[in-house]
């Protein structure tokens, strides 16, 4: 091994990561804590869009407001930060008007699905083709540490000192009972399968949705007792079962028992502009008349 | 390299060789890379970067087989390895 890459000398010039030339290595390094899982989920969302061989000059990353949201400001492509919950609505438009592009949506669970929970469930109805990547750190980490969609049961936050009495949403049973055609969720260390599966969602055509769960130990940890980035990483990763195809409303995350990780869905069903082309070419058909006698099946089992 | 049972082809293959380089000055230190590089190539080093950090550094560095996944699991893009022509 050479002096240079191992020891101080390396300082004048730092060695060039592979990596670099999708980031902005001038705002590096980022805001992220020690041990934040988003580095994670970012460095396999460029590695997946290297491997993807898509045109990097047409390839989009739109964010809303959030630590996760930052990612939008990091990488080295056309990107977006958007105001927060708006990512959806931006990257619908942003897809519809250059429909041969690729458009990624990467940000947080609170993102994505608080503020902007009806942008997500009518994007995922109308099967836009979208590739949305969800950090899930169980909270809002960026101001603090408040209870999130996502928040556990019982998990402490600013906002649930005692406890939250909520029960969290299922991100991938919500997504997949809106329409999304593509669920998958993996935990921060499942780099690898992560990686494999953003590289399908990039390819499937229609509205691809991939659920992170990411440790935040600075707002989420440090409330719920496990402080060290390392252990709440391995708590992820430990409790997690590999169950694929399973129906997304059995995959459940019981932080007492097991978190059920997997590709759950991919399905092919035509896309937002697949159905509005058939309309504007007049290829729906005309629609029914109602006739008077068609029988009323409930009228006619009553009796009546 | 200890093997459970020899392998048939051992003479004929040759187990990849990394070199494994730290850009300190990124590291935030979350330790991430020396726990999860199988070939335990790393230890956190006594020393500091500017931001206060203590850094990995290469112990076994003749171990690394350039599998990457330090580079993978780094979330401050702050590792990464490089083949080196195989073990003879
Ligand atoms: C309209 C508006 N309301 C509230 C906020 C404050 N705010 C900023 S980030 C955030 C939540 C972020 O949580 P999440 O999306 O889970 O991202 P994380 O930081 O956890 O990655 C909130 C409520 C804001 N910026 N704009
Ligand atoms: S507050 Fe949490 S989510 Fe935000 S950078 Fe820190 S560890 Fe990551
Ligand atoms: S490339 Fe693999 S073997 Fe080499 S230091 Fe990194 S994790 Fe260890
Ligand atoms: S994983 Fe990266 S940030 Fe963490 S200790 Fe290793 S080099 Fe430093
Ligand atoms: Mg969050």
């Amino acid at each position: 091994m050479s002096a240079k890459t191992a020891g101080g000398a390396a300082a004048a010039h730092p060695p060039v990561h592979p990596q670099d030339h999708l980031l902005r290595t001038d705002r590096l390094p980022h805001i992220w804590c020690t041990g934040c899982g988003i580095g994670i989920v970012f460095g396999s969302l460029m590695s997946a869009v290297m491997k993807s061989g898509l045109p990097l000059n047409d390839v989009a990353v739109v964010s809303g407001i959030g630590c996760t949201g930052r990612m939008a400001g990091y990488i080295k492509l056309d990107s977006y930060h958007t105001t927060h919950g708006r990512a959806l609505p931006f990257a619908t438009g942003l897809k519809l008007t250059r429909p041969q592009g690729k458009v990624i949506v990467a940000s947080g669970d609170g993102d994505l699905f608080a503020i902007g929970g009806n942008h997500f469930i009518h994007a995922a109805r109308r099967n836009l083709d979208l590739t949305v990547i969800c950090v899930n750190n169980l909270n809002y980490g960026m101001t603090g540490g408040q209870q999130a969609p996502s928040t556990p049961f019982g998990a402490k936050t600013t906002t649930s000192p005692s406890g939250s009495p909520d029960q969290p949403f299922n991100f991938c049973a919500l997504a997949a009972a809106c329409g999304a055609t593509y669920v998958a969720r993996w935990t921060a260390l499942h780099i690898r399968l992560l990686t494999q599966t953003i590289g399908e969602a990039l390819a499937h055509r229609g509205f691809s949705f991939i659920e992170i769960l990411a440790p935040c130990p600075t707002a989420f940890g440090r409330r719920n007792k496990i402080r060290n980035p390392l252990d709440l990483l391995r708590f992820y990763y430990d409790r997690s079962v590999v169950k694929n195809k399973i129906s997304p409303d059995q995959a459940v995350m019981d932080f007492q028992g097991n978190l059920v990780v997997g590709k759950f869905v991919d399905v092919a069903k035509p896309t937002w502009l697949d159905g509005y082309r058939q309309v504007n070419s007049g290829q729906v058909g005309e629609w029914p008349e109602v006739a008077a006698e068609v029988p009323i099946p409930e009228k006619h089992l009553l009796g009546a | 390299m200890k093997f459970w049972r020899k392998p048939l082809d051992l003479a004929a293959v040759r187990p990849a060789r990394g070199r494994v380089v730290i850009i300190e000055e990124r590291c935030k230190g979350c330790s991430f890379c020396i726990e999860y590089c199988s070939r335990e190539v790393l230890a956190l080093s006594e020393s500091f970067n500017r931001k206060g950090y203590h850094f990995p550094k290469a112990i076994k560095p003749e171990l690394c087989v350039n599998c990457h996944f330090c580079e993978a699991v780094c979330p401050e893009f702050a590792i990464f390895s490089v083949e080196e022509e195989a073990q003879a």
